[in-house]
């Protein structure tokens, strides 16, 4: 299922653009199957946008394989037919759906309807606090149970790939940390690939195994998490601590 | 309350039911487009004049009246794949003309292929429904409507197409990001409004006879209706269109007479967009400063 | 600039010549082209330059028409009196419509001016006014005759009419024209293109806005007095909400933002449902629809940019065939003159 070299993703010379205005100049990447891969730079350096492109969401050139098929040229409702699902920041959510509905959106397109009320149970066992709002709006739950409720939806699509865009953003530290150890507990259990994106390096490189790091639209550093965690050179010039 | 009075509020209920389906056609579409459809009036109009054609064939009213429903529900997707999607994101005058322009387009098929002489539309109501209250067409409409709207407020509440056209509807970006093929999401509300146009159109043929320009007053009333209730909330689309069809008998009757009922139309249509822009329950911002 | 006043003028000549060479009834239907184009004129002044959507202009039409129907048969005022008369009540009533109207943004303009087109034959019938408006029936005028001094120039009522809606048109142009290139008509435009931005720049929007939209239904209005004298006959039917549609396909097909736009639009109308009513009746509107809607997306500056197009093309290909001469210079302007 996977591509010849065994990678789940592989991304070659993705460029991308927002109108005339260029914002990824060729950048190369790759993860591997089960992996938790870190995006990191400081802001404007194209991580949303890497994530945006990824999903079909902005004009692109270059080269994205999934599971061995190109996908950069789909649109993104296709994308997320693949098996990849997005929560983007700002998180998204239906803020006039209840917290039920937004849960069975994420199921929108899978074809096993019976499985669909055992993985919103499962959910609501993740995170106790959206059983408690199931039926309220989303728009009124709190920015905590919001970005829950995000990835929540985006894991009821039960995808092959995760990816998270700025998940910790605007959000207390010990509800960071319960999110970001649930994230390492589904990755560890359901094998479930994800690419996060952080603009806090230190946390991100916590949960990761590979991180990359970008600079105005390129990959400037690569490795493994323990490899960049040491070095405190690449941590003070690079990632700000 | 005297007997007239009684009379005239339980017609004007009858045409609310119609002003009330022909605002949730309105509201369904600005809801997911932010457009309001000048042309509504004149796709209901197209419709039952098909459901003429058909009954002329000597087919039975009611599988005329499916068929009909569901034509509307085809014109409709296929106007907005065809026509609305190409200027979609263009400048709100450009829209604007293309509305005008199927409108016009539609009146004057209906006019080559109909004439404009007005026929009498048949009225599947039987006598058995008679009452004090209300002749039975009258009963009969309020009927159906209620059923239209038991049956759309079903579809969209507890339905995953009819969950998935209201995310459509209100986060595009989001509703692409789980799936839903936003596109087809918008043609099938414009499917739907249609077909709900196309069942307005049916219920108030009987009553003012079918003629390529029998819609334009109606439509009026539809739109009073839309921003009385709140050009971005169904529910007060549907309250709202029953109050315009109260009101309209109830003044007509006894203030104004039958003389001035568009010019009321104006009037609410003006001092709601003036007084309070997101009418009695919705939420849009719809003046600028 | 001299080739095209000399172009005004030729176009002038010709219009002059022209009504003695053709038929009574071809010479009616300039007139009414000269009528539409006034009209015209006024609806772009505020849909076109000025951003603000009017399907109702049908609506002043209307009310100049009947102002200068009822001055004329009521109290016997002379046709020409009408004029100023039709104009400063559709100032009035354009500038006090435009009040509230600055709450509204496009859409939502559009619908309220739908509302007004919609429903201003309904109030021409009321009952209460009737003794004045004729109610159904309308009122009928005597067309006027040509002025005794002129007589000996071969005039008869038609021709006269027609000169008089020349010169009528010919003023109105001038003064729009000289409004709508000026400071007022910079202020008019930016903010139809962005009102925040003007704003800030010391412009009073609302003001602008208003007195735009009095303007416009001062010139609609005039339109329609003169249209009422050169028809004869006012009656509420034809001043339905199909009137205020034809106008905005004469604005959309001409060219918005253009002057010129405005005449080649009353072309349009005026002559198009004559050429389709002999396929049918319904003809007529089918071919406006068709051709609205393929306007947009084809041409979207009307007739009025394509032709603009066309002789920027044919500048450029005869300038670049020329060895080495001065280069015309390119402008980009807001509007075509």
């Amino acid at each position: 299922m996977s591509a010849a070299n065994g990678m789940l993703l592989q991304v070659r010379g993705l460029h991308a653009a927002y109108g005339a205005t260029r914002v990824l100049h060729g950048i190369d990447f790759g993860m591997a199957s089960g992996s938790v891969t870190a995006l990191l730079g400081a802001n404007g350096a194209g991580k949303t946008t890497t994530l945006r492109a990824l999903c079909g969401m902005v004009k692109t050139v270059g080269e994205v394989s999934f599971e061995g098929r190109r996908i950069e040229t789909r649109a993104t409702e296709d994308v997320v037919r693949q098996g990849i699902a997005h929560v983007p920041d700002g998180r998204g959510t239906f803020a006039h759906l209840t917290t039920e509905e937004n849960l069975r959106l994420g199921a929108y397109t899978r074809k096993d309807k019976a499985r669909v009320h055992e993985d919103i149970e499962r959910m609501y066992g993740y995170f106790p606090r959206l059983r408690e709002r199931r039926r309220q709006q989303a728009g009124t739950l709190s920015g905590g149970e919001q970005q829950m409720l995000a990835v929540s939806r985006a894991l009821m699509l039960r995808p092959k790939l995760l990816l998270l865009d700025e998940p910790s953003f605007g959000l207390a530290p010990l509800v960071v940390q319960e999110l970001f150890a649930i994230l390492r507990a589904i990755n560890r259990a359901e094998q479930v690939t994800m690419l996060v994106v952080e603009q806090n390096a230190a946390l991100a490189l916590e949960v990761a195994d590979h991180a990359y790091v970008l600079e105005t639209g390129r990959v400037v550093l690569s490795g493994t998490a323990q490899e960049i965690k040491s070095d405190d050179a690449v941590r003070r010039s690079y990632l700000g601590y | 309350m005297s007997q007239a009075v009684l009379h005239q509020i339980f017609a004007g209920l009858a045409t609310g039911g119609i002003y009330a389906s022909l605002a949730l056609a309105l509201v369904m579409i600005y809801q997911a487009t932010h457009l309001v459809n000048f042309a509504q009036g004149e796709m209901a109009m197209f419709c039952t004049y098909i459901a003429w054609s058909l009954l002329q064939t000597g087919m039975g009213y009611w599988p005329a009246f499916l068929l009909t429903v569901g034509f509307g529900f085809v014109l409709g997707v296929v106007i907005e794949r065809v026509v609305i999607r190409p200027v979609e994101r263009s400048s709100v005058l450009s829209v604007v003309v293309v509305f005008i322009g199927l409108l016009a387009i539609l009146n004057s098929v209906a006019g080559w292929i109909y004439t404009y002489t007005i026929k009498p539309f048949p009225s599947p109501f039987p006598e058995a429904l008679a009452n004090p209250l209300m002749s039975p067409h009258e009963l009969g409409s309020i009927l159906v409507t209620l059923v239209v709207l038991v049956l759309l407020y079903a579809f969209f509440r507890f339905t995953p197409l009819g969950l998935a056209m209201r995310a459509a509807a209100q986060n595009p970006e989001s509703s692409r990001l789980v799936g839903i093929r936003v596109g087809w999401m918008l043609a099938l509300g414009w499917g739907l409004a249609s077909a709900i146009g196309a069942v307005a159109g049916m219920m108030i043929a009987p009553v003012v006879y079918l003629d390529p320009n029998m819609m334009g007053g109606i439509l009026l009333y539809a739109f009073a209706a839309a921003l009385l209730g709140g050009i971005d909330n169904p529910g007060g689309a549907v309250l709202g269109g029953f109050i315009m069809g109260v009101l309209e008998n109830l003044l007509g009757a006894f203030v104004i007479g039958n003389d001035l009922k568009l010019a009321l139309a104006l009037v609410l249509i003006v001092g709601v967009l003036v007084v309070r822009p997101s009418g009695l329950f919705g939420s849009v911002q719809v003046s600028r400063v | 600039m001299n080739r095209k006043l000399l172009a005004v003028l030729i176009l002038l000549l010709v219009a002059c010549v022209l009504p003695f060479v053709i038929s009574n009834y071809r010479v009616f239907q300039l007139t009414l082209v000269l009528v539409y184009a006034i009209a015209l004129l006024g609806l772009n002044m505020l849909t076109g330059y000025n951003g603000q959507i009017s399907l109702g202009h049908g609506a002043f039409y209307a009310i100049g028409a009947y102002c200068a129907a009822i001055l004329m048969d009521k109290w016997g005022v002379p046709y020409w009196a009408t004029l100023p008369v039709a104009g400063a009540v559709c100032l009035v009533v354009g500038f006090l419509f435009g009040l509230p109207a600055l709450r509204l943004e496009g859409l939502y303009l559009a619908l309220a001016t739908f509302a007004l087109g919609v429903s201003m034959p309904q109030l021409l019938k009321y009952h209460a006014i009737e003794e004045w408006t004729g109610g159904v029936q309308g009122i009928v005028i005597l067309k006027p005759d040509p002025p005794a001094f002129l007589a000996g120039l071969g005039l008869n009522q038609d021709r006269w009419l027609y000169f008089f809606s020349l010169g009528v048109a010919l003023l109105m142009f001038v003064l729009g024209r000289n409004l709508l290139h000026g400071r007022i008509g910079r202020a008019v435009i930016a903010i139809r293109d962005n009102p925040t931005a003007a704003q800030a720049m010391g412009v009073n929007n609302a003001l602008y806005k208003s007195l735009t939209f009095g303007v416009s239904a001062m010139y609609t209005g005039i339109a329609g007095a003169l249209g009422a004298i050169a028809v004869q006959f006012v009656a509420p039917d034809s001043f339905g909400i199909f009137l205020s549609l034809v106008f905005l396909i004469g604005i959309v097909v001409g060219g918005l933002a253009s002057i010129s736009g405005a005449i080649y639009g009353a072309f349009f109308i005026q002559f198009v449902p004559n050429i389709a009513d002999a396929v049918s009746k319904a003809a007529p509107w089918a071919i406006f629809g068709l051709f609205l809607i393929a306007f947009v997306y084809l041409l979207p500056a009307g007739i009025a940019g394509g032709v603009q197009m066309a002789r920027a093309r044919f500048m450029r290909a005869s300038s670049q065939s020329e060895a080495g001469g001065a280069k015309q210079p390119v402008t980009a302007k807001e509007g075509v003159s």
